[in-house]
């Protein structure tokens, strides 16, 4: 995001001297520029100029040459002599007589280097002589130490700190000993980097923060992409029947808009392209976050950094007339300024030329991307054609992603560039080049072709700004906001019906300025006016809602869901919902399991875990894990969440926003997002006490109970058959929850719960006899019972007590023999409860006794002992028919 | 050097490729009718064995003339190869039936527990916790039920139209590129390509927003509701980070609703959740569903370094296109959104630092919440 360099934003818009990024950044907060960063050089302390004396190479022992230099660095004596400074320096790219920068005792560079004088190669080095790598600075390349002036002649002009401009012409002197060498590096200018929100592409330039810093705080702006006198740019020479010739030939516009509606082409003779450019331009280059590359190439990016406007610099000699901007054709191909042979696509909006008379044969550039090779400045460029153009900012979004090529350019096009800038940052590099580069404009060759309209205008009603913002604005506040902001505002007096009279009623026609192209509105307006009046004047007003109807049913039962299993001893936890294809295998599911069915990721964040999860405990199980894996010793952890299964599938329908889809369109959208439902699903695993024990299934088993009953729901537990194992469970210690009562679809499972497969216990390194459980929340909380069933009248007559053994296979659920006891027992059962099972040489072979406690009562009578004997031999007789039973003797 | 065959147990001869064969086919024979492991041992003992004949017949191969000596090599190492396979491939099918049987002796009665009529509970003797998330989001919903909003959800997989289209994100909005946002693989051909008719346009939803258009669509107006959910974008988990995160989502549309109301309700939130002192500012920002848009910055006495601003989240004044989106005529009403980090929360009041803590299930994470109080408190 863009780089704030502040004498460079105290060029356009008044800064206080003193004024730092911090503070900046609390004022342009408030106009919507967010604050990313201060970035400081990290050098603190005395680093100065220096003046190399003496150089003395001293050879060492280990072969290595050093350099034992007196240096002066501004020190006097009293009577005014030269007090050099001794100073050992390893680099040998410099020699008596040249100017260097030199870090005294008591600066600190990058990286916390605290520079002291220290003994070494038998002298006392009393300072450091810098490279550039040292100071944090890019390095040239050249790995020595940076020198300012060879003798007594500056390398590059250098304006120094107080004239950065660049229009001050500096003299080519060497600076002074002793002089301060942060500001002469631009060391010491802090930078603020700030964030922009996609709207507000102009703020990519220094011109548009400057515009911003003075609408934060009424400091005075004056425009650097006008012309004097209305703004301080350069003034523009007219246009030439010579000009460059340019044509637009776009015979594929995106959305109805052409790919480009603006070219400004200008001309600039016998640069001497191998000039560097001047040490002020490379080092803001550098402060705003660009490398410096050679004069052309600098000249067109600082202007771009200034304005916000890109900009293209060719070699003349090697374009040839007409350029025609149009697309690309079909297998059409480029190689572009990076060294790629790019294959192009048929949105990609081209700049061609016209080699040998072929018109528009050649692509030299993708528009507002990247220029090409083969019309590149190089050193041996004379001429050379400047472009300044508009684009439209979908075209060129598009190229840059399909390219892969974000680039400084792209990122101004495709948030829209002001469309009245061209010329003017045209004419400013046409100055930089003709300043230093030794160029003579070309004022015979000035090329505009301008297809740009202005803006649409907006109709607002100033009462509507109020009306949304909740802040009683003036007619004139919203009047001079937008004059403020630069817009052309125009009065229109409505006449309004208000009952039998007419009332004249004044609103606003508005032309947004160039640069704010997303201003299309009246909304786009009202942010505006709230914007610079202050969002901070905004009052809070609590709303009075429609009284509504609290949460929701499930939402509670949800709730209730959570909380039980809390209380049950589980810790919630959260897991991601990404898995791998070879979950399924580790969960023993089996081919045909529909949970292997799932939805994939076009980009998954890692390529092994392309899935979305169809089972909770895909993802639960290796969280458990994780647990344990971290030295817990046992764990015992829930998830709620969703569950996603594969979508219907059939053809997609994408309709457009701003408007209500058709009916049938509507009800394809929604159809084709796949089921998701929320489930509940728990882990327990420890040490057991025997190598066979059932403990943690039978409290997974118990914790089910204890949910259906905190929820209402009337579930069952009945066992899953041996045969058809339900992965990932144990065939024997799976048990399926079952929906009962009397509104219950025929056989609903609702989940599983029981001890963990072995071999998935193993695979997921959990510790022998996990259990588990997955449950349909949703279904769950669909068929919970809806109130607590009306007890009726409570009796209070006696309670008869019985007990009743029966002896069955060993087989036999003892929730079956249960269910036939109770039912035997009729309406006088209160409750009827297991309380003892017996295997052994007693009941014999393959058989067990349950022993269940009956608890009789009447509602209208004491019971007698011959009704309780009824009971019992009912009891007897229907458990030998149903469950083979046998009162145990 | 030819004998009788199988007339006493050295008897067969290296370079008999007939008596070899047959040695193989008794060896298998007797492995395919090894019922147990047991069996099965002593069949590989009988076949594969020192006494053996197969391994007797390989002892003989270095009496052999040295021309003979590669060729018998070759036949006895296949076929004493070929019985070892089979051996081991037995092995497995009876170690796996052993396995199932002891699957099966295991069976227990899963009806036992609701036969004794009670319900049981976890046998860990630790106490259970909610999630902290979980525990936010649940406090933030009764904020809102307590002032008369209503609480809305909406799928995680989500239709592009929702997540995007009906909020005023363009088909050119930089948002909607694969660098943030998860989408869904379309159905392959046999060659491997992706039908474009067969895009189903399924995203993971990048924010809880979407749920304003379907509570839109499905409700009637006036609209108060708040969305607590699961989001996703496509960042790598660190401590800051994290694909999958949390969000709070209000929405509220009626007549006469200005930013105001906005500003009232974000600092009624921020002092349920922060305490009485709590401030909260609002700043511009850019998004596309909103219009005036705002994000909103919350003052933290305990932050790292100096008190100061932190963000919050985004919100603003409902953009007339997402409510046309939905037909809802944006001339007679109009409203805001806001849409906030629930992991920056409970961060925020819990001091935690490591986004990774909350995300990654160590049961300790959420204990150390367990006696928190189920309403919450301020930090």
């Amino acid at each position: 995001m863009p780089y704030v360099v502040l004498p460079w934003l105290a060029e356009h818009v008044e800064l206080p001297a003193d004024r730092t990024a911090h503070q900046l950044a609390a004022d342009l907060v408030r106009v919507g520029l967010e604050e990313e960063a201060v970035h400081t050089s990290g050098v603190t302390g005395p680093v100065v100029v220096g003046r190399v004396l003496e150089r003395t190479p001293e050879p060492q022992k280990n072969g290595k040459v050093v350099n034992w230099c007196q240096v002066d660095t501004g020190e006097r004596d009293d009577a005014g002599a030269v007090v050099p400074r001794g100073v050992i320096c390893g680099a040998h790219n410099f020699d008596a007589g040249d100017t260097v920068v030199v870090a005294l005792p008591g600066a600190v560079l990058p990286g916390d280097f605290a520079i002291a004088a220290r003994k070494t190669y038998g002298h006392v080095s009393d300072g450091m002589i810098c490279s550039a790598a040292e100071l944090g600075l890019e390095d040239d390349g050249e790995h020595g130490i940076i020198v300012l002036a060879r003798g007594s002649v500056s390398v590059a002009a250098s304006e120094g700190a107080d004239a950065a401009s660049e229009g001050a012409d500096a003299a080519p002197e060497a600076p002074e000993p002793g002089s301060d060498a942060l500001a002469l590096l631009g060391l010491a200018d802090e930078v603020l980097e700030i964030n922009v929100t996609p709207d507000r592409g102009y703020c990519f330039s220094v011109r548009g923060v400057a515009r911003e810093y003075g609408h934060a705080t009424g400091a005075r702006f004056v425009d650097p992409g006008l012309s004097a006198p209305a703004g301080s740019g350069p003034a523009v020479p007219p246009t030439t029947p010579e000009a460059f010739e340019v044509a637009f030939e776009d015979a594929a516009p995106i959305h109805g808009v052409p790919g480009c509606d603006r070219f400004v082409t200008r001309v600039v003779r016998g640069v001497d392209a191998a000039a560097p450019s001047p040490e002020w331009l490379q080092r803001r280059l550098r402060q705003a976050g660009m490398r410096p590359i050679s004069l052309a190439v600098d000249a067109t990016n600082y202007v771009m950094l200034d304005l916000g406007q890109p900009l293209h610099a060719y070699d003349l000699a090697t374009v040839h007339a007409p350029i025609v901007v149009r697309r690309a054709r079909p297998g059409e191909r480029m190689t572009t300024l990076d060294g790629v042979d790019r294959a192009l696509d048929a949105e990609d909006l081209l700049i061609t030329d016209s080699p040998a008379g072929a018109r528009g044969e050649r692509a030299i550039g993708i528009a507002g991307v990247m220029g090409g090779e083969s019309t590149e400045v190089t050193a041996t460029t004379t001429d050379v054609l400047v472009e300044a153009a508009h684009f439209d900012p979908i075209t060129i979004a598009r190229s840059a992603r399909r390219h892969k090529l974000p680039s400084e350019a792209s990122r101004r096009f495709e948030r829209g560039v002001d469309t009245r800038l061209q010329a003017v940052a045209a004419q400013r590099v046409v100055d930089l080049l003709v300043r230093y580069g030794g160029g003579v404009a070309d004022d015979a060759r000035v090329g505009d072709v301008d297809r740009t309209t202005a803006p649409a205008p907006i109709t607002l009603d100033p009462a509507s700004v109020s009306a949304r913002v909740g802040v009683a604005y003036t007619y004139d506040e919203v009047h001079d906001v937008l004059v403020q902001l630069g817009a052309s505002v125009t009065d229109i007096v409505v006449e309004v019906a208000n009952g039998s009279t007419t009332a004249d009623h004044r609103e606003l026609v508005v032309v947004p300025p160039t640069w704010r192209p997303d201003l299309t509105a009246a909304v786009d307006l009202i942010e505006e006016v709230v914007r610079l009046r202050g969002y901070d004047q905004v009052p809070s007003v609590l709303p009075h809602a429609q009284v509504g109807t609290g949460l929701t049913r499930s939402q509670r039962l949800r709730r209730s869901a959570e909380r039980t299993l809390a209380e049950s001893g589980l810790v919630q936890v959260l897991s991601y919902p990404f898995v791998s294809p070879h979950v399924h295998d580790q969960l023993g599911e089996p081919a045909e399991d529909p949970r292997r069915g799932a939805e994939r990721l076009a980009n998954p964040l890692t390529e092994d875990q392309p899935e979305l999860r169809t089972s909770l405990l895909a993802t639960l199980l290796p969280v458990a894990a994780r647990n344990i894996a971290r030295g817990a010793t046992e764990v015992a952890v829930f998830e709620t969440g969703s569950v996603t299964h594969a979508r219907p599938g059939g053809p997609g329908v994408l309709p457009p926003g701003g408007v209500r889809p058709e009916p049938d369109v509507l009800a394809a959208v929604l159809k084709s997002v796949p089921a998701q439902e929320r489930h509940v699903a728990a882990v327990l695993g420890g040490p057991v006490g025997s190598a066979t024990s059932a403990e943690h299934a039978e409290a997974l088993i118990g914790v089910v109970h204890r949910l259906a009953a905190a929820l209402g729901a009337d579930v069952r537990l009945r066992a899953r058959p041996v045969p058809e194992p339900w992965a990932p469970f144990h065939p024997g210690r799976c048990a399926e929850v079952v929906l009962t009562g009397a509104d219950a679809p025929e056989d609903l499972v609702l989940g599983h719960v029981g001890e963990l497969a072995p071999k998935v216990a193993a695979a997921f390194a959990l510790p022998r006899r996990s259990a588990a459980l997955e449950l349909d929340l949703d279904a769950l909380c669909e068929h919970a019972r809806d109130a607590v069933a009306l007890a009726g009248k409570l009796s209070t007559y006696p309670l008869a007590k019985e007990d009743v053994a029966l002896v069955v296979a060993a087989d036999v659920p003892a929730e079956d023999v249960r269910q036939v006891v109770l039912e035997a027992a009729g309406d006088l059962a209160e409750s009827v409860e297991l309380f003892d099972v017996y295997v052994g040489d007693q009941v014999g072979e393959g058989r067990k006794s349950l022993a269940f406690a009956l608890r009789l009562r009447a509602g209208d009578h004491t019971l007698t002992a011959a009704e309780t004997a009824q009971v019992r031999d009912a009891v007897v007789r229907l458990a030998a028919e149903r469950v083979g039973g046998v009162l145990r003797g | 050097m030819t004998t009788e065959n199988g007339a006493d147990d050295s008897a067969l001869d290296p370079t008999d490729s007939a008596g070899v064969a047959r040695a193989v086919e008794e060896a298998l024979l007797a492995v395919e009718r090894a019922g147990t492991l047991e069996e099965l041992k002593e069949a590989r003992l009988a076949h594969t064995g020192d006494r053996s004949p197969l391994a007797l017949a390989n002892r003989g191969i270095k009496d052999l003339p040295g021309s003979e000596k590669a060729a018998a090599g070759r036949l006895l190492g296949g076929a004493r190869g070929q019985v070892t396979a089979a051996v081991q491939a037995r092995e497995a099918v009876l170690e796996d039936e052993r396995a199932q049987q002891i699957l099966r002796e295991e069976t227990i009665d899963v009806t036992l527990a609701a036969a004794r009529g009670r319900a049981g509970a976890a046998s860990t003797g630790q106490v259970g916790a909610r999630h902290p998330i979980a525990r936010i989001a649940e406090e933030v919903a009764d904020l809102f039920v307590a002032m008369g909003w209503e609480i809305a959800e909406g799928p995680e997989v989500e239709h592009e139209w929702f997540n995007f289209d009906a909020l005023n994100f363009g088909p050119d909005h930089p948002a909607r590129q694969m660098q943030d946002t998860f989408f869904l693989a379309n159905p392959t051909g046999p060659d491997g390509a992706t039908d474009p008719a067969e895009d189903a346009h399924l995203v993971l939803r990048t924010h809880t927003s979407p749920v304003q258009a379907r509570a839109l669509l499905e409700r009637d107006l006036p609209v108060y509701i708040a969305c607590p959910g699961k989001v996703f974008r496509t960042d790598e988990l660190d401590a800051t980070h994290s694909p999958v995160f949390h969000q709070v989502e209000g929405l509220a549309i009626d007549k006469g609703l200005t930013m105001a109301h906005l500003k009232g309700t974000l600092d009624h939130f921020a002092r349920a959740m922060f305490g009485p002192q709590a401030r909260t500012r609002i700043r511009p920002s850019f998004f596309p569903f909103t219009e005036p848009s705002a994000e909103m910055d919350l003052w933290f006495p305990q932050k790292k370094g100096g008190a100061g601003w932190i963000e919050w989240g985004g919100c603003g004044m409902v953009n007339p296109n997402v409510l046309r989106s939905v037909g809802v005529d944006p001339d007679v009403y109009q409203g805001f959104a806001f849409g906030m980090g629930i992991e920056r929360a409970v961060m925020l009041r819990y001091g935690i630092e490591d986004m990774r803590d909350l995300l990654e299930g160590d049961a300790r994470f959420s204990r150390a919440f367990a006696l928190a109080g189920e309403t919450g408190g301020v930090a």
